[in-house]
């Protein structure tokens, strides 16, 4: 049986290209659907993350590129072989299970050779001890996994999967059950790892920092869709829907009026003010629209001092609350319009805080703002974890 | 004053200490006395004796000539080949049956869950005079022996390994076997690598605690004996006229197999332990 394996295997052992192609792949539960038809390329060699609230499919998705759960309708192909519907142990994919999900009854050396002794692999040891030596666990060999501590363990599980070289390795939040300090080193640690071997990676979290901290392309998630893909600096930069622009990092949300395209700006009347967004970031013709900008984009002064912004500056507002987090400063600033809107400063020490009540003038660089359908929920993807 | 007040404190703390103490102590003594007046008169030589419970004097005659007692023997042989043989039985078909309860989801999956319970929570006089019953008005009164004991304790051991089974798999992390999966091993050996090791040691205590279910049991063997003896018949059978001090010697035998498990397994769990700490 286990030649069977091999076969299947080493059959498919690079050769050309070797994008893991997704398309129109579909997952129905009894009750809902997880994944509603996704189309998908995730290039060679890439770090890939997929990015989502739970529950929004993310990994549903990764488990049928694993095999580990069979798609309603739509194809997966690594390269040109087709592995829809391919037991798990035949497809050159290998995972890093979310709680590691190492083998309590073997030490940490033969969880590490478990893979290779099912393919009847030759020279087992040699490659054990490198892989052991490339995660820093050699003289934890002979330790059970229950032993080790919690990034030793992740270690273990990434060792694991990778002395496999499987052409595609998927990470299901791998870092999860990691604290926070841990979880940053983890992060350059797999990302070191991933450009050393050159595989491709697709990583599934719910973490917006770890995504963009890992990734060369993010693909945003929700309720069994892709929203928008790209690599971190356009999504966060120019989110296409309200979802990204509020699950990515924070953003102010301001309703207007689209005026009407006007060269290669389209102008927006928002609160009384016109103002003019790159066609490359207005996501919307005509109607309705949301006109967004993140807050550290969000330049402000005490009323009638200079700002570094060109065009209309807003006067009337004011501050209603200050938070100071040591690299930036954060306000909460009412608008004329009675909306709240987010400005982040940086602490560079030119201008003290802003104290509470005062009023402020708020502008920003036309070319950081974006627009957005209004008919979406101006709240989405906010209060998710 | 103050050595007043201290000196009852002192007193209280001397009896919480040494009374607490003396109260364990007594209770173990209640609970090993059996025991040990089982190894005591499994030396007792009362071969010139009418009251055959009095200790007369140490010999290992009763060890030496152990099968000196008529019949003795061969019902303890009797009671380890059902027990034996109904614990295979029993493990197989129960660990079959646990795995189908925990792992697949069918029409009368919870009402199966208790219904495995009934023999365990049901008297043994009622399941023992049920069964001989059975046996006589199906015409199959010539199973009773050898044959019906076994297929009762077969039936009494099932609920017993399914139920310890049962456990140990609900308590297995699935993602395991899916790991194994993902890393090239078939269904065959994903059973054999990974679940079968981490089941062993539910089975494993399903198949001693079935043993001595059926070493042990009276009620529903007698029932369903026909003319075969077992150990607990033979035992008490014997006592109406008074033990031979060689059935001493097999409760001692059968008290240093179950220590020595029981020891063998705790040092093996403190080396885990230490291991752990390690």
């Amino acid at each position: 049986m286990s030649r069977v394996a091999e076969d299947a295997v080493s059959a498919s052992t690079p050769t050309g290209n070797r994008d893991l192609r997704i398309s129109q792949l579909t997952k129905d539960f009894a009750s809902f659907t997880a994944v509603k038809s996704l189309d998908l390329v995730v290039p060679q060699g890439s770090f890939f993350a997929l990015l989502g609230p739970s529950g929004c499919g993310k990994t549903t998705t990764l488990r049928m590129v694993a095999g580990l759960e069979t798609p309603t309708s739509g194809s997966i192909h690594l390269g040109d072989l087709d592995v829809t519907y391919e037991k798990p142990y035949r497809r050159p994919v290998n995972t890093v299970f979310q709680n590691y999900a190492l083998f309590p009854h073997l030490d940490i050396y033969e969880n590490v050779a478990f893979g290779l002794r099912r393919r009847r692999s030759k020279e087992v040891d040699q490659q054990v001890n490198d892989m052991l030596d490339l995660v820093e666990l050699t003289s934890q060999a002979r330790k059970k996994p229950p032993q080790l501590s919690g990034g030793q363990q992740q270690r273990v599980a990434l060792a694991r999967a990778l002395i496999n070289k499987p052409e595609v390795l998927l990470l299901d939040e791998p870092l999860g059950a990691l604290d926070l300090k841990l979880r940053r080193s983890m992060q350059l640690e797999i990302k070191r790892i991933q450009t050393e071997v050159g595989l491709t990676f697709v990583h599934v979290t719910h973490d917006q920092e770890e995504a963009m901290t890992m990734a060369d392309t993010i693909a945003v998630m929700n309720s069994g869709v892709i929203e928008q893909m790209g690599s971190p600096s356009e999504l966060y930069e120019n989110p296409a829907t309200t979802f990204v622009a509020n699950f990515l990092g924070q953003s102010n949300l301001i309703a207007g009026e689209i005026v009407g395209r006007e060269g290669d700006v389209v102008k927006v009347e928002m609160q009384g003010t016109i103002v003019s967004i790159e066609l490359d970031r207005a996501h919307a013709e005509t109607g309705a629209g949301w006109v967004g900008i993140r807050p550290e984009k969000v330049l402000i002064a005490p009323a009638g001092e200079p700002i570094d912004a060109p065009g209309n500056h807003m006067t009337g507002a004011y501050v209603t609350d200050v938070s100071f987090v040591g690299v930036s400063t954060q306000y909460l600033i009412r608008m004329a319009w009675g909306q709240e809107l987010m400005a982040f400063e940086q602490n560079t020490g030119v201008r003290g805080i802003i104290p509470v009540g005062t009023q402020v003038d708020v502008s920003w660089r036309p070319e950081f703002a974006f627009l957005l359908d209004a008919s979406q929920d101006v709240n989405a993807g906010i209060e998710v974890a | 004053m103050s050595d007043v007040l201290r000196r009852p404190g002192r007193i209280r703390l001397w009896i919480g200490d040494h009374l607490v103490l003396a109260l364990g102590l007594l209770v173990l003594v209640y609970m090993f006395v059996p025991i040990a007046v089982v190894i005591l008169m499994s030396f007792n030589d009362n071969s010139n004796s009418r009251n055959i419970y009095a200790f007369r004097g140490f010999t290992w005659d009763n060890w030496s000539n152990m099968c000196n007692p008529t019949g003795m023997c061969s019902a303890v042989g009797k009671s380890v080949q059902i027990g034996l043989l109904a614990t295979v039985v029993a493990v197989i078909l129960g660990t079959l049956a646990a795995f189908g309860m925990v792992r697949h989801s069918f029409k009368g999956k919870s009402a199966a869950n208790l219904i495995v319970f009934l023999p365990m929570a049901s008297p043994e006089i009622v399941l023992g005079s049920s069964l001989l019953a059975l046996f006589v008005s199906s015409g199959n009164s010539n199973l009773l022996g050898f044959r019906a004991i076994f297929i009762a304790h077969v039936m009494f051991c099932l609920s017993f390994v399914i139920v310890t089974v049962k456990s140990r798999l609900s308590g297995m992390d699935a993602n395991l076997e899916q790991a194994a999966m993902d890393l090239y091993a078939n269904e065959w050996q994903t059973f054999w690598r990974v679940t079968f090791p981490l089941v062993l040691p539910g089975i494993l205590g399903a198949a001693m605690l079935s043993f001595s279910l059926s070493f042990d049991d009276f009620i529903i063997t007698n029932l369903t004996a026909g003319q075969t003896t077992t150990f607990p018949m033979f035992v008490y059978g014997a006592s109406q006229r008074g033990v031979p001090m060689q059935v001493n010697v097999i409760g001692t035998i059968m008290f240093l197999v179950s220590i020595t498990i029981v020891i063998g397994n705790e040092l093996n769990n403190r080396r885990k332990a230490r291991a752990l700490a390690a």
